[in-house]
């Protein structure tokens, strides 16, 4: 069994944010209190190294900057860590039997054999020490492996984690949702439907569990104790 | 293996189709029903799936392909690959089936897409004619399905507006449709700020569009079985999620609540069907019932008398081959049936960059405006290098930030990632929505299914594979009706249009519609289809087969209105005269 792996996040790396640990309690971390106040939370897939180099990339795909908060702030590397520990990350829902053909045309998909999980093991170790480059360097890296399947997943994962709901790991504090004004599970939008044509209707968004007033189940925590 | 006792009528699958049979069966005869589904009982909380995460992403209401995948390839001559994760067709699994998640959108069939091959050459000749086309009449006719439509119009629970009442043309519907013997039953539903817009701007340049025809309740509504939904709340999770509130018509919030009070039917899930038993008798074969697989893996033999198939196109066709029932299709001699002129509907939309926000996360699968001026053969075709047509609209189905984050103007040459992508992303989000077009595909002598000869599945089957590209015909008319949706884009005073780069290979990464069709297609006689105008398998009168599986060929309009008609006029057939006396009959 591996040694447990923690993340261990200053209140200077991730603002004014609500920071979920894994047992979802939430830990509110504000920039301006003292900068030794530290979240530490558990790991499921990632080493603590993969961890913070995710983070720095997810950082640089969806990069905290005049337009609003990204990757850092959403807890992108948490969400991904849970999504690869979960069924997600071992490909329950992907047909995997051979024989695999890696040279197929685009329209027929990903056609290789790694998992999620294979793919981001495999594709990290070619990132060794990412996280402390300059961002500038950071981007030069990320340029030279743009067009591999483990990019692909990280560009398209690092999105998910911006803007899934906050059950998931991601998307704390619904930063990524208030970026585009998406409101979450709205229950009804009967009375608004026809109204505020030609301007922005923003209602303020709730999460699924606010919504529902329960604790939602997700799949990635299918078979885990709470 | 165990043989449990007889069942008299025997329904694999649990979707529309099946769930509808159950319901017309039980309530008008005292027989014994067994359903058989592979999936999930419905969920108990539907208001869960309120995450595009968990349903839009990872597909939860999905076919999981590491059980059920297809293998996929252009050509005979070519190597297949399977379809590792589902994308171009989404079909459903667990009771209600692909039903649950659909966008509910409820137009019928252009009166001539039962005649495709007859029209086409009566009004342009043979030479009009694709050369390697498939296309043949289905045996049935519009006036014959009409009063079926009707019907399931009134159980389904449909918001609309006619065009054509009993022959008379009325302003507001779709005039290009066929008659209708009555006006839908509810008034049509709410229309949101862009496709108003679209509205309006098609209708100024001398088009005709009307107000989709949805499955969503625009008011409260009863339908005849005395089942109650509430009007849609607009809530913007609904195509690719189930009704949080019961609103949008699923095979469990219209059929399910009747079939669930009678004794008579029982349903069982997590059963996977591998084989219907049959044998040859002296007047054509039988089908004596069939062997699956429980939820603890064991096989397990349910003899019935009656077998009815009702699973989705590509559960049809595959039961049907391993099953060893019909002839294969041999598409170099023309020769056999099964797996004939298979079918996908064509759909893809331009997007329309829009100065002002449009508040796109409201909206409702279907909720929307359409226009049918280029729809089937409504245009003259003399002057187009291509046959047939199909509808141009703009909907709002609720639109989530996961899938859509990132559609960007093409005439921004931006990276895919980093702040400037990040920046500009936010600022078109909310400013971007789609003009679509569903379209008809015709058949080909080359598209088809059969059994892969590479590729199986975890119980060591072969996998069911599609043959299938696009060819002229289509490319043509997607090129066509692209360049009409540009200008119509522009015409609603957009900033930017990104046309679609057109139909080269078939994609099974691009979300296409979930409308695959054919291959148990029905046909007069037995050399030209598999069932016949009842839905019933030409060598084996003990069992139906029913879906769009049937269909001979695609029509623009989304398919489920049609087989819902179909599968209440085989319901119809069951009762009133094969009970009375089982064997062929047609």
């Amino acid at each position: 069994m591996r040694r447990r792996q923690f993340l261990v996040l200053s209140a200077a790396s991730v603002g004014g944010v609500l920071v979920y640990s894994l047992d979802r309690r939430a830990s509110r971390l504000f920039a301006q209190e003292k900068a030794t106040q530290t979240v530490k939370i558990p790991l499921r897939f990632f080493t603590e190294e993969e961890a913070l180099i995710v983070a720095a990339a997810a950082a640089r795909i969806f990069p905290s900057d005049d337009s609003g908060p990204g990757a850092k702030e959403a807890g992108v590397v948490i969400y991904i860590d849970r999504q690869l520990a979960g069924p997600y990350g071992r490909d329950r829902f992907r047909y995997t039997q051979g024989p695999f053909d890696e040279n197929a045309p685009r329209e027929f998909g990903y056609q290789g054999q790694a998992t999620p999980c294979e793919a981001y093991r495999e594709g990290l170790k070619g990132l060794k020490g990412f996280d402390r480059l300059s961002p500038e360097e950071q981007d030069k890296r990320l340029q030279q492996i743009e067009s591999t399947h483990f990019f692909a997943l990280l560009r398209e994962n690092t999105i998910e984690g911006m803007f899934c709901d906050p059950v998931h790991g991601g998307n704390v504090d619904m930063v990524g949702w208030q970026l585009v004004g998406f409101p979450g599970p709205r229950m009804s939008n009967y009375d608004d439907l026809t109204r505020h044509f030609g301007e922005a209707f923003r209602p303020k968004p709730i999460s699924l569990e606010q919504a529902i007033g329960r604790k939602v189940r997700t799949s990635e925590d299918e078979g885990r104790k709470s | 293996m165990k043989t449990l006792p007889s069942t008299d009528v025997l329904i694999i699958g649990s979707g529309w189709t099946g769930l509808l049979m159950a319901k017309e069966l039980s309530g008008r005869t005292p027989l014994s029903i067994t359903i058989l589904e592979r999936g999930r009982p419905r969920m108990a909380e539907y208001i869960d799936g309120m995450d595009e995460l968990e349903f839009f992403v990872r597909k939860h209401m999905m076919q999981d392909p590491s059980t059920d995948a297809i293998a996929l390839r252009y050509s005979a001559n070519e190597r297949s690959r399977p379809i590792r994760q589902f994308g171009a067709f989404l079909p459903g699994t667990g009771v209600g089936g692909t039903g649950e998640h659909w966008g509910a959108v409820y137009p019928r069939l252009m009166p001539d897409c039962f005649e495709m091959y007859s029209k086409t050459l009566e009004r342009y000749g043979k030479q009009k004619l694709p050369e390697d086309h498939s296309i043949q009449d289905w045996g049935i006719t519009y006036d014959e399905v009409e009063p079926y439509y009707a019907r399931s119009e009134r159980e389904v629970g449909i918001s609309g507006k006619a065009g054509n009442l009993n022959g008379k043309k009325i302003e507001g519907g779709n005039i290009f449709e066929g008659w209708r013997s009555s006006e839908y039953p509810m008034g049509p539903t709410q229309v949101p700020y862009f496709p108003t817009l679209f509205g309006a701007t098609v209708k100024s340049m001398g088009f005709h569009p009307f107000i989709n025809a949805t499955a969503i309740p625009s008011v409260e509504y009863t339908n005849p079985d005395g089942v109650t939904r509430p009007p849609c709340a607009f809530c913007g999770f609904c195509e690719r999620t189930p009704c949080m509130i019961g609103a949008k018509a699923q095979p469990t919030s219209v059929y399910l609540p009747v079939v669930r009070q009678r004794k008579s039917v029982s349903l069982h899930t997590g059963i996977r069907v591998r084989r219907i038993v049959h044998e040859k008798g002296a007047n054509g074969g039988r089908a004596r019932g069939v062997t699956y697989f429980d939820e603890s893996g064991e096989e397990i033999f349910q003899p019935a008398d009656l077998v009815i198939l009702a699973t989705y196109t590509l559960g049809n066709n595959h039961l049907l081959f391993l099953s060893g029932i019909g002839t294969p299709y041999d598409p170099s001699t023309g020769k056999g049936t099964l797996g004939k002129n298979l079918t996908h509907q064509l759909q893809f939309g331009v997007n329309v960059f829009m100065e002002k926000p449009l508040n796109r996360f409201m909206g409702a699968g279907g909720t929307g405006i359409r226009m049918a001026d280029f729809d089937a053969d409504v245009f003259d075709h003399s002057n187009v290098g291509f046959i047939r047509g199909g509808v141009i609209g703009a909907t709002m189905t609720g639109t989530q930030p996961i899938s859509t984050f990132g559609d960007l103007p093409r005439s921004m040459k931006l990276p895919r990632w980093g702040s400037a992508w990040k920046k500009t992303s936010i600022e078109w989000y909310d400013r971007v929505a789609n003009i679509g077009f569903g379209g008809e595909h015709i058949p080909y002598v080359g598209n088809y299914f059969d059994l892969d000869t590479t590729y199986k599945n975890p119980a060591g089957d072969p996998l069911l594979r599609m043959t299938i590209n696009w060819r002229e015909n289509e490319r043509k008319m997607v090129e066509f009706m692209n360049a009409k949706m540009v200008e119509i884009g522009r015409a609603m005073g957009a900033k930017e249009v990104n046309p679609f780069p057109g139909y080269g290979n078939y994609d099974v990464t691009r979300y296409q519609s979930t409308h695959v069709q054919g291959g148990t297609i029905m046909a007069k006689s037995p050399e030209r289809g598999v069932v016949n105008m009842h839905q019933q398998h030409w060598d084996i009168s003990n069992l139906f087969v029913i879906g769009a599986s049937t269909f001979p060929n695609s029509g623009a309009a989304n398919p489920t209105p049609t087989i819902l008609a179909l599968t209440y006029r085989t319901a119809d057939t069951i009762v009133d005269k094969y009970l009375k006396k089982p064997g062929m009959l047609a």
